[in-house]
Order: C-alpha cells, then structure tokens, then sequence
C-alpha cells in the first residue's frame, strides 16, 4: 500500500527582502540602463541594398528530369494526336 | 407573355445544342486532318525548318516572311496545345514543351534538322540523335 504522507517538504515562504533582493531603487536603476543599452543597439541597423541588375532566375535549369519522365508517356500521345503541327 | 417567353427560351436552347454540335464537330473533326500541310513537310525536308530543344519549331537558315509565318502558326499552335496538357498534367508549360521536345527530336527522320544540347543545328542521321541529358529514352 502506498502510505499517505507528502513526498517533498517545502520551505517556508519568504518575502523578497527576507530572501535579500535588491530594493525598488536599484530595480529601477538597472532596468534604466538594460532599456538605454537596447537602444544603442537599434541605432546600429543592419541595411540590405537591392542590387544593380535584376535578378534573373533561369527557369529552364530547374525543370528536373524526373518531371520530365513523369510527362514523357502523355507528351507522346500529344504529339500523336497533333501530328499536323509536329 | 407567357407564351412568347416560352418561346424565345426555345429558341435560345435550339440555338445552344447547334453550338455545341458545330463544336463538337470541330474537335471531333481534328484528328481526323492530322496530317502536315505540305508546305510544312517539304520545310521539314529540306532542312529549312528544324525541331529546337524547347518543344517548338525553328528556322534552320535565313528566314523568309513565309517561312517565318508557318513557323510562328505551329508555334502558336503548339503552345496551346502544351498549356492544355501541362496544365491537365499539373506541370508547367515550358516542361511539358521540354518533354515534348525530347519527343519531337527523337521522332525526327533522316535528313531533318533538330538542336543538339550546345545550340547548334544538326541533321538527324541514322544515329540517334543528340539529346538533352534530362531526356527520356
């Protein structure tokens, strides 16, 4: 049988300055300097220029031959069934 | 008023199943004349006309205006017939003109003129001929 009692025993509750936290003061003081910190950092952007020319993507690299083999049996047909402009 | 609605909705689906006869018509009547146009053919024979690599058809030499205008007519042609089966087939039309023209290569008969991989014009020989590497056997 499992016996009734409780498996963790916690310590009692504290109050931030019991536990010797900082105080409001140096809270505020420090949030000042993270918060003037994040902002130097944004001054510093990172810009992206497009370029000069035009970017041009061949598509005709891109057709695969496993596409190709996936139409080769229905283009057959095609050109069969139009033989009067093949 | 009842009766001349009646009779001008008759009308309108008389007029509708001639549409769609005369349509059926046509495209039941194109295979039937799947044959080259003469000029065509003797294009193809004399090597002034050549299949290219993409699926369509290309002057081989100089282009004459009606040379170029047979050219441009199957074509034209082609490419419909491409976009309809491409899209049928859920591919794009440039693969499906690509396929079609690894086809169209391997069909060609001694004497005619087809693209090889580099661009140039060949004549097809007794050989097979010289194909894009993507090819289908």
């Amino acid at each position: 049988m499992i016996p009734a009692e409780l498996t963790a025993r916690c310590a009692a509750a504290t109050t931030l300055a019991m536990q010797g936290g900082a105080r409001p003061i140096t809270r505020a003081i420090r949030s000042l300097v993270l918060v003037t910190a994040g902002a130097a950092a944004l001054g510093g952007c990172i810009s992206v220029e497009a370029p000069e020319r035009p970017i041009v993507i061949e598509l005709n690299i891109n057709i695969r031959q496993e596409v190709i083999y996936r139409l080769a049996a229905d283009a057959g047909n095609t050109i069969e069934e139009n033989a009067d402009i093949f | 008023m009842g009766t001349g609605m009646k009779t001008t909705l008759t009308r309108k689906l008389s007029l509708a199943a001639a549409a769609f006869a005369l349509a059926g018509g046509a495209i039941l009547a194109t295979p039937a004349q799947a044959q080259r146009d003469p000029a065509y053919e003797a294009a193809r024979a004399a090597g002034k006309v050549g299949e290219r690599m993409d699926g369509y058809l290309g002057i081989v030499g100089t282009a004459t205006p009606d040379l170029q205008r047979m050219v441009n007519d199957i074509n034209i042609k082609r490419r419909a017939v491409y976009a309809q089966r491409a899209q049928a087939a859920n591919a794009t039309v440039e693969e499906y003109a690509l396929t079609a023209g690894c086809i169209a290569i391997a069909k060609t008969v001694p004497g005619e003129k087809y693209q090889a991989p580099d661009g140039s014009w060949q004549t097809r020989t007794g050989a097979p001929p010289q194909r894009d590497s993507r090819c289908p056997a």
